[in-house]
């Protein structure tokens, strides 16, 4: 009972954070608050039993990803906006708007149409990286191969584009 | 497992909105890369939901090979927004409209 109540607290700071990253005009602290949003997920995930993507949230997302933007926010020396981002065109709230429609929509199909579902009653341990390296391993070994493929093909790509042009 | 499914999905929905919100409302190219980490993040979380719901593992490495996709896209992204930032010295989507006419 006391994990769910920390499970909705987390939920909370995570949708505040998100809130801040989208609505705040310095792209420096849109960054770092959603540093803090990952750091939440990853307790999401740690509540939910999922141990290795926790640890694997925090390292890709909150340590890679995350010191890329910064990084690039710092070369690009980009300042505020001017303007607040949020009503200043009609644009703005129609969609708003379209988005309000789309999430009423999917709660109200999630709501009343979950008859569906059934959940397992076997309780074993699935969130180590023991039964995920071994599935990725196993069933999963040609997606995984092609992973390392397409970070390959990141990697070319990015050094291609951002490098000088000389000619 | 300690919370319904349905409010898992229900968080992961509302993050994923202020994430399309995001993408919708900023003009700043960086924000707009921020607000896509926020919606693979949500639809990550509702993966390992739905994982720990049905005691299956196979959600789990979906969610692997998303971080692995996310690495990727942002790193290229990234890239494309240093080079365009050289090209025009902005990053405000209004004012590139190299494609428009």
């Amino acid at each position: 009972m006391s994990l769910a109540i920390l499970f909705y607290i987390t939920a909370v700071i995570t949708v505040a954070c998100a809130l801040f990253v989208v609505l705040n005009r310095n792209p420096v602290y849109s960054a770092v608050t959603l540093v803090l949003c990952f750091f939440s997920l990853a307790m999401l995930y740690l509540l939910l039993e999922a141990y290795f993507l926790a640890v694997l949230e925090i390292i890709v997302y909150a340590g890679a990803i995350m010191v890329l933007f910064l990084f690039v926010i710092m070369l690009l020396n980009v300042g505020k906006e001017t303007a607040l981002p949020v009503i200043k065109k009609i644009g703005n709230f129609i969609s708003i708007f379209l988005v309000l429609i789309f999430s009423i929509s999917i709660t109200t199909i999630l709501v009343i149409n979950h008859t569906g579902l059934h959940q397992s009653t076997d309780n074993s341990e699935i969130g180590d990286v023991e039964t995920i390296g071994y599935a990725l391993f196993t069933k999963y070994l040609l997606p995984f191969e092609i992973a390392s493929l397409l970070l390959l093909v990141a990697l070319i790509g990015t050094v291609y584009l951002a490098k000088k042009r000389t000619t | 497992m300690i919370v319904p499914v349905e409010h898992v999905v229900i968080l992961a929905l509302i993050i994923f909105s202020i994430g399309i919100l995001g993408v919708l409302l900023r003009r700043n190219a960086i924000i707009i890369f921020m607000s896509i980490e926020l919606m693979l993040n949500a639809v990550n979380l509702c993966l390992i939901g739905f994982s720990r719901y049905y005691n299956n593992v196979d959600g789990q490495v979906f969610v692997f090979l998303v971080m692995t996709l996310a690495a990727a896209e942002v790193s290229v992204g990234l890239a494309i927004i240093i080079s365009l930032y050289r090209n025009r010295q902005t990053v405000n989507i209004d004012e590139i409209n190299l494609m428009k006419n």
